[in-house]
């Protein structure tokens, strides 16, 4: 199996895709059946993945035997399978919490909802694990197009804002698929090792230039980059609770993988920097909507509009950890992909109870009768915010210091100060909603009434945040044994 | 100027929709002429792979006995083409997701005018 490694992650997710119609007519439940099932087997290929790449290095697997700068190749690296990891994890975590928000948010069909999210997360594996240029562009759209079904599933405000995330998601994967062209008509070749190796001979001609520059755009937009993220609020605010869940934490983490890709695998070297500045537009891009996203989170009353914001400014760490391009730099963005991932998904799945218990997501609403009626997702909503501002043992706290490291090492002191500042603003945000939480009053009694379901909408949250301490803990042994091999390269 | 013209005249024009169809999708606020506008936008993609394939003089790609299969100058780059057909697969896909966004849009608030939408959403 070793030899054909990518593939069972994506067979595994497209596959249960497949059964979703067959399984809606056995009983109401089997869709989300299939689709937990699916999902922790796709975890456990993921996992196998790892640790198999980690102990015997890549697997390159050329699909319908055809070699590759012919052929599509699925390359499972450090990278890709670190990612697959990431998304299977999440996925799991999301799709056992998404039981009773589906049934209560899209009630008519839960196996299209399922099958259309089993869709989007082969779409994303897709991409973390494909070699080819064209072909990452193909799983882009299967993605992207299952995310708009996903995120337009709640009534007609969600479909706006849904449609407005498809114009402009349409518009960034054309502009890849613009810079794919020019990449192909100087070089001839779709397969990313191939293109690299031709770039380094034919070095950086015009016609390269201009699609790295379309392709690098392209992905921005997808990425939420700040101009390019007006989409995200709107979108992950007025879409179904467990598909902002499901959407949030990954869907732009995959696209900072294709930068990452990008950057690391077909654009390396300096001459390619020094012409275009992409590492350095991408850096203080990212430096302004870390400020950004965490001043705009600041005044919001939705907890989940405050959440989106806040996202936007992590997915700013991101691109200046790629932006400043050293191993420090790449190592805090890679590691900020998984904590980020993991603190968001918290916080969603958090969100997410409130308003499957019609609690509602008014953050002025909140008080202390929370903590007493959901003491587990409280519990799990400080750890996930404590994470997010960075304090010392939770994991969100080494990806900044890496990242602070990084920028030393360069001499940056606007990216420091830049972080810096935003752990405070976020600070700002999440202890507002921490003091009603569990400082503030609420006299009325205790009202523990049942909720269907109780305990499979809090443990997944309580994982995810006891995860987030072990990742916390464990973090050197992660950044040595896996994360490195990433950065060092081949 | 006039010499890239005549030279690349085909990408010019090709770039030319391209900015028609970009034009489109972000300033009309009638969302059908955004559907509109994607279609066209996603048409100018396609004519530019199309574009790229183009050779002075050659046929199609099907070998040809008194060619040979040596001179490769003799045959259009079939590759393009064929990436053009999963884009338009994909393309027709984006079309029919956005007119089912559509549908729901229109049922909830009855119109499809960004403006009028704006002032619905905000009661």
């Amino acid at each position: 199996m070793s030899s054909h490694l990518p593939l069972p992650v994506l067979l595994t997710f497209f596959g249960a895709a497949l059964f979703m119609p067959l399984a809606g007519l056995v009983h109401r439940r089997a869709p989300w059946v299939v689709a937990v099932a699916g999902s922790l087997l796709a975890g456990g290929f993921a996992l196998f993945g790892l640790l198999h790449v980690a102990g015997h290095g890549e697997v390159r697997y050329s699909v319908g035997n055809w070699d590759p700068p012919f052929g599509i190749e699925l390359v499972a690296d450090p990278l890709s399978v670190f990612m697959l990891v990431v998304l299977a994890v999440i996925a799991a975590a999301t799709l056992i919490h998404s039981r009773e928000p589906v049934e209560r948010e899209v009630a008519a069909r839960p196996a299209l909802y399922y099958a259309s999210a089993l869709i989007m997360l082969g779409g994303f594996a897709g991409i973390v694990s494909t070699g080819d240029l064209f072909n990452l562009y193909v799983f882009l759209e299967i993605a992207a197009l299952a995310s708009y079904a996903l995120l337009g599933a709640n009534g007609p405000r969600s479909a706006v804002a849904a449609f407005r995330y498809l114009i402009l998601g349409t518009i960034g994967a054309s502009f890849y698929l613009i810079g794919v062209g020019f990449i192909f008509i100087e070089t001839g070749s779709l397969n990313i090792a191939d293109v690299r190796a031709i770039i380094e001979v034919v070095g950086l001609t015009v016609p390269i230039g201009v699609g790295a520059a379309f392709m690098v755009a392209g992905i921005a937009v997808k990425f939420a980059l700040v101009p390019f993220h007006q989409w995200l609020p709107d979108a992950y605010t007025e879409a179904p609770s467990s598909s902002t869940a499901l959407v949030a934490p990954i869907g732009t983490k995959v696209a900072a993988y294709v930068l990452i890709r990008l950057m690391l695998d077909l654009f390396p070297g300096e001459r390619i920097e020094s012409a275009l500045h992409l590492r350095e537009i991408l850096g203080v891009l990212g430096a302004i909507g870390i400020l950004w996203g965490s001043i705009m989170a600041i005044p919001q009353t939705n907890l989940k509009r405050m959440l989106a914001y806040s996202s936007v400014a992590q997915v700013g760490y991101i691109a200046l950890g790629i932006g400043l391009g050293t191993a420090y730099g790449l190592i805090g963005a890679v590691l900020h992909i998984l904590n980020h991932a993991c603190m968001k998904s918290c916080l969603f799945l958090v969100s997410s109870n409130l308003e499957t218990k019609g609690r509602g997501v008014k953050i002025g609403d909140f008080d202390a009768s929370l903590r007493r009626d959901m003491p587990v997702s409280s519990a799990a909503f400080a750890v996930a915010a404590l994470s997010m501002i960075g304090l010392p043992p939770t994991a969100g706290f080494f990806s900044k210091w890496y990242l602070l490291l990084g920028s030393y090492e360069e001499g940056r002191w606007f990216f420091i100060a830049t972080i810096i500042a935003s752990s405070l603003l976020n600070a700002v945000y999440f202890f507002r909603i921490l003091e009603r939480m569990y400082l503030g009053g609420g006299d009325e009694p205790a009202r523990r009434e049942r909720t269907r379901g109780a305990a499979l909408l809090a443990t997944p949250a309580a994982a995810l945040a006891v995860g987030l301490l072990l990742l916390g803990f464990g973090n050197a042994y992660l950044v040595s044994e896996f994360i490195f091999p990433i950065v060092s390269g081949p | 100027m006039t010499e890239s013209f005549s030279q690349y005249g085909a990408y010019w024009m090709c770039f030319l929709v391209l900015t028609v169809g970009l034009y489109g999708m972000l300033m009309k606020r009638d969302y059908v002429k955004k559907v509109i506008a994607l279609s066209i936008f996603q048409a100018a993609i396609i004519l530019f792979f199309v574009i790229a394939a183009y050779k002075e003089g050659a046929g199609v790609p099907i070998f040809d006995k008194e060619i040979g299969a040596e001179t490769a100058a003799a045959y259009i780059n079939p590759l393009p083409h064929t990436l053009m057909l999963t884009a338009i697969v994909v393309g027709v896909a984006t079309v029919g997701m956005a007119l089912a966004l559509l549908i729901r849009i229109r049922r909830g608030f009855g119109t499809l005018d960004e403006d009028k939408l704006k002032e619905k959403m905000k009661s």
